[in-house]
């Protein structure tokens, strides 16, 4: 077999990605600590370049690259470049949190850069190993992010936990995958669903790797029963880690679900078997994600349930098992990110030197002090809680579209009840920030990066909500185009 | 029964008989030696199944360098052998219906209909001029290179994380720089001063 | 070996004829530590201007089976709070590598008692073990001085066993065979020691031949001895046969890192002036210089400070052999190579 540099040009994106990092780590070495800018810097120019060389495939089809393991295309590209930039603006975010806290470091930018790489490569794999390599290289980052701030003891054991728990889950995920590889002999997801429709393929051995799928992508995703992790880790890791956590490798976790399900086992007998394992996880997330939200007293806690309850909705798209379910998922959680970035960000935005600001009732009072940033947060809870006009209520609606289209309403009645109460504790932080005296008084001290990109990023959670049509038909052209949906 | 079942058995039993001291040993050391002979044995099974790159890779990577690390931790750390045992038998009966449903998942997959041997006919021998070592390599640097590669970047997280979690600089640390020592010349440390000697009474003198 | 078949079948001849041969290794390599230990008291009293010792047999010739039957008769002594078991078991495991490493090793063209292909691999897996030996020594003496030195030499053995890895991988890139015997033809050129590994690899053969000092405790790498400092570290409570056991394993392995370094950079038995045959004493000459070096090292150098050793090996030797991996890749690969 001739081999030529192009071959690798459908990858040039994790290429850059990977060089880059290597480059900032060698750099940062020669770095002194006050001009560590330089290397936050060097950060931010290697994600914006890296989502601008990933754009640039957005209209192929399907390319591969690296004897079929690499896969291009629409659905990847989009889902990249989201990732790319969901960090950089993630890093802006952070850098006030991290300064004074010792954990501006070399090391904390380029195990984000690697959690990047990490996140690409599950979103553009095409083989088994290389979706739990892509995972593992995700997951070794933040486990190693959440650490980072040493001296704290709630950090290191909600490091702790989420690494037992999540090496667990890579277990299982490992079992399951391994009897998908006895069942079909291929490890390579074009040829597992053409061995599963081929229907040579042992479906007991199948349904028993099926079930270990679904729990490791349970555990990975933090749907009940598999959230146990969930709060704690959202709750003990410095903030900044925490919105690192909770908002990019969202939509990587998305293509993974997809590749791992649709894309290889989506084969129509086993789509029955696991659209009922995701009807019990959604059920359950949703109803336990909102209910326990509503005695939470911790900003990041609430937000860690509400993360739960949202997985639930994601769930809810992807079980439908048809092209509009996955497009109004991809919708749902590319949505769910720019919220997140905005709930969790401003988190950070409100905290000092020697202050979290991740208590509710640091939250009192806000439009009193700052009544700009106090409306952006209210327009993310609104979205969040799915009041129109603001784009969360687009994301919900679509998702339960594509629930009805299958036929399961009461479904989808259950998703609307339990998004209701979910309502109450988001309408608490909005009451909170307006009708409450405010315990202090001080103002926020908010840089001029920061505060102009959650200004936007306030702007366009209601710009969205008002045009919903643009993000949304980006989301179906890219299912539709690119994903291999048995039928 | 021939050579190659009569080695296996052998080998099986001192693995099985190893592996059940690792957990049943008092002491820790005791445990982690027992696991490197196990980690032995059972290269000598993979021998037995002609991957000897594979087995001689085990020897190398786990017997002779993991297991020393490891090893070395065991004999460092003061060890409370009684913390470490209490509540041994509450966790015992949830421990074992565990394993018990594991066992018989093994059991399922593996035995009788699916896997069994007569499912996975056994693979002709390799002819004497092939090397599992060049085909290994020949697979690992064409068809998977990628997966190797992530696998390298996922070990060089591990560093990056490794150091940044435990490396602390601390101010008041004397080290030496080597290329500043080497550079020293003669000229900077001795000064050669020439002195009038004083002649005459050379004994009485000091 | 064709009348032994006859006699008892086949594979009972292959059996014993295997065995025999592994006898007659181990019989030889133990001969060599012995003369090995007085070429060193001799080397090193020549070296200081002694005569070293000269009073058993003619010019002190018989002085190795002298000090052997006093090792033998001298009482084996168990420490208070030893692990007997341990204790006992740690110098065998660390001959046992040292001996069983010879089984892949070609004493001239096809005289070799397992020509298996993977030959590097399986050198660098067993005597990677050897390092057992020594930890176990020291943890089970429950002695605090065999304790330090038994943690130093793990540290000094783990940290040298890479860059050596290193090293030989640049071999095997040059020669495409971890099998011994096809590296040492591959050094078979018309110009002698031209063609040797030697030349292309010369600073890969200063690191593994520096890497083999510290891996064998020697000196000016013996800080896991250090008498001066632990005493004799990680051997300090063993006597008598066990002690003699410990001895021989380090001499066993001085012989053959030499003889590897002679096999890999050396050319093995091949002849250094083209014309001239090849055969096994080239081999055993090669060796002894080797060998000499290690004396002469001992006799030169002062010991290293302890950061300074692990400053060497992990700043120094592994990132030179990654570069060199990287260089010698390269040229290959745009076939710039003379060789």
């Amino acid at each position: 077999m001739e081999f030529s540099i192009m071959d690798l040009a459908p990858a040039a994106a994790e290429i850059f990605l990977l060089a880059a990092i290597c480059v900032i780590l060698v750099v940062d070495l020669f770095v002194p600590d006050e001009r560590r800018y330089l290397t936050y810097g060097l950060t931010q120019i290697t994600l914006v370049v890296a989502a601008l060389l990933t754009a640039a495939g957005i209209d192929s089809a399907p390319v591969y690259a690296f004897s079929g393991m690499f896969v291009g295309d629409a659905f990847s590209s989009v889902l990249k470049v989201g990732v790319c930039l969901t960090v950089a603006i993630g890093l802006v975010y952070s850098r006030s949190y991290l300064e004074p806290r010792g954990m501006y470091r070399g090391e904390y930018f380029v195990l984000a850069l690697f959690a990047t790489l990490g996140m690409m490569v599950m979103i553009s794999a095409n083989h088994f190993l290389a979706l739990y390599l892509g995972l593992e290289l995700l997951s070794l980052s933040l486990y190693a992010m959440v650490a980072l701030a040493r001296d704290s003891a709630r950090s290191t054991e909600a490091a702790m936990k989420y690494f037992v728990l999540g090496a667990l889950a890579s277990g299982m995920l490992l079992y399951g995958m391994s009897m998908v590889y006895g069942a079909t002999a291929s490890l390579a997801i074009g040829d597992v669903i053409a061995a599963v429709q081929s229907g040579h393929a042992n479906s007991t051995i199948l349904k028993f790797g099926l079930v270990f799928i679904v729990a490791g992508i349970g555990f990975k995703l933090g749907a009940v029963p598999f959230h146990m992790w969930v709060p704690d880790v959202y709750h003990g890791a410095p903030t900044a880690v925490t919105l690192m956590i909770g908002t990019a490798p969202k939509l990587a976790a998305f293509a993974f679900i997809v590749r791992l399900l649709v894309e290889s086992l989506g084969a129509e007998q086993l789509v029955v078997e696991w659209r009922q394992m995701l009807v019990l996880l959604s059920v359950a997330s949703l109803v336990l994600g909102n209910v326990v939200a509503i005695a939470q007293t911790n900003l990041k806690r609430l937000l860690a349930y509400s993360t739960i309850s949202h997985m639930g909705f994601l769930l809810l798209g992807v079980l439908s098992g048809t092209t509009e379910g996955y497009s109004a998922a991809m919708f749902y959680v590319s949505v769910y990110v720019i919220m997140g970035l905005g709930a969790f960000g401003m988190i950070l935005l409100m905290s000092r030197k020697g202050y979290e600001a991740e208590e509710l009732e640091d939250l009192k009072g806000l439009n009193q002090r700052h009544p700009w940033y106090a409306f952006v947060m209210l327009i993310i809870m609104f979205s969040m809680a799915g009041i129109p006009p603001t784009v969360g209520f687009w994301a919900k609606l679509s998702v339960l579209q594509a629930v009805i289209s299958i036929g399961y309403v009461w479904l989808a009645v259950v998703a609307v009840l339990f998004s209701l109460v979910g309502a109450f504790y988001y309408l608490r932080v909005v009451k909170l920030m307006y009708f409450d005296e405010p315990a202090q008084r001080e103002a926020m001290q908010v840089g001029v990066d920061s505060g102009v990109l959650m200004s936007a990023n306030g702007i366009a959670v209601l710009a969205l909500g008002m045009m919903p049509g643009a993000l949304l038909a980006v989301c179906e052209r890219a299912v539709t185009m690119s994903l291999r949906v048995a039928t | 029964m021939d050579f190659e079942k009569a080695a296996f058995y052998f080998f099986a039993l001192i693995l099985v008989l190893a592996a059940l001291r690792v957990i049943t040993a008092r002491n820790p050391v005791h445990s982690a030696l027992s696991l490197v002979l196990a980690f032995f044995t059972a290269a000598a099974l993979w021998l037995l199944l002609e991957a000897e790159f594979l087995a001689i890779a085990l020897v190398l990577v786990y017997v002779g360098a993991v297991m020393v690390l490891f090893l070395f931790v065991v004999m460092m750390l003061d060890i409370n052998l009684d913390r470490l045992r209490e509540g041994y038998w509450d966790y015992l009966v949830p421990a074992l219906v565990v394993a018990g449903v594991m066992v018989l998942e093994m059991a399922v997959i593996l035995g009788g209909r699916y896997f069994s041997l007569a499912q996975m006919p056994k693979p002709p021998a390799a002819d004497p001029d092939y090397s599992n070592t060049r085909a290994l390599g020949e697979v690992l640097y064409t068809e998977y290179v990628y997966a190797f590669e992530i696998a390298a970047v996922i070990l060089l997280v591990a560093i990056v994380a490794a150091i940044g979690l435990t490396l602390r600089k601390r101010k008041d640390n004397k080290y030496q720089v080597p290329s500043r020592q080497i550079s020293a010349r003669r000229a900077n440390r001795v000064r050669l001063v020439s002195m009038p000697s004083d002649k005459g009474d050379s004994g009485a003198a000091s | 070996m064709e009348w032994l078949a006859d006699m008892i079948g086949t594979p009972a001849a292959v059996t014993l004829w295997t065995l025999a041969k592994i006898v007659a290794i181990v019989i030889v390599v133990t001969l060599c530590v012995a003369y090995l230990t007085l070429a060193e008291r001799k080397v090193i009293g020549y070296m200081q201007l002694r005569l070293g010792p000269n009073r058993v047999g003619p010019k002190g010739l018989f002085q190795p089976f002298a000090d052997v039957l006093k090792l033998l008769v001298k009482e084996v002594i168990v420490p208070t709070g030893a692990n007997k078991f341990l204790f006992i078991t740690a110098p065998v495991l660390s001959l046992m590598p040292a001996l069983a490493a010879w089984a892949v090793v070609p004493f001239t063209d096809g005289a070799v008692v397992s020509n298996i292909d993977a030959g590097i691999l399986y050198v660098l897996a067993i005597t990677s073990m050897g390092v057992y030996g020594v930890i176990v020594a020291g943890w089970a003496s429950n002695s605090k001085y065999a304790f330090l030195g038994a943690m130093r030499s793990a540290a000094q053995i783990v940290a040298y066993e890479i860059a050596m890895g290193f090293a030989l991988v640049c071999v095997l890139m040059m020669s495409g065979s971890l099998n011994l015997s096809v590296i040492v033809d591959a050094q078979r050129t018309d110009l002698g020691v031209l063609g040797w590994n030697l030349i292309p690899l010369f600073p890969m053969f200063v690191v593994y031949f520096i890497s083999a000092v510290a891996e064998t405790n020697r000196a000016p790498f013996d800080v896991a001895e250090g008498e001066s400092e632990i005493v004799a570290g990680f051997h300090v409570e063993y006597s008598g046969t066990a002690f003699a056991v410990f001895f021989l394993a380090e001499y066993a392995n001085m012989i053959l890192v030499s003889a590897l370094a002679a096999l890999m950079f050396l050319g093995g038995w091949l002849s250094p002036v083209p014309g001239l045959p090849d055969g096994f004493p080239w081999f055993a000459a090669k060796i002894a210089f080797l060998l000499f070096c290690f004396l002469w090292f001992r006799a030169t150098f002062p010991r290293y400070r302890y950061d300074q050793i692990m400053r060497l090996g992990w700043k120094v030797f592994i990132p030179l052999t990654i570069v060199w991996l990287l260089l010698i890749g390269i040229l290959m690969r745009m076939s710039w190579w003379p060789w």
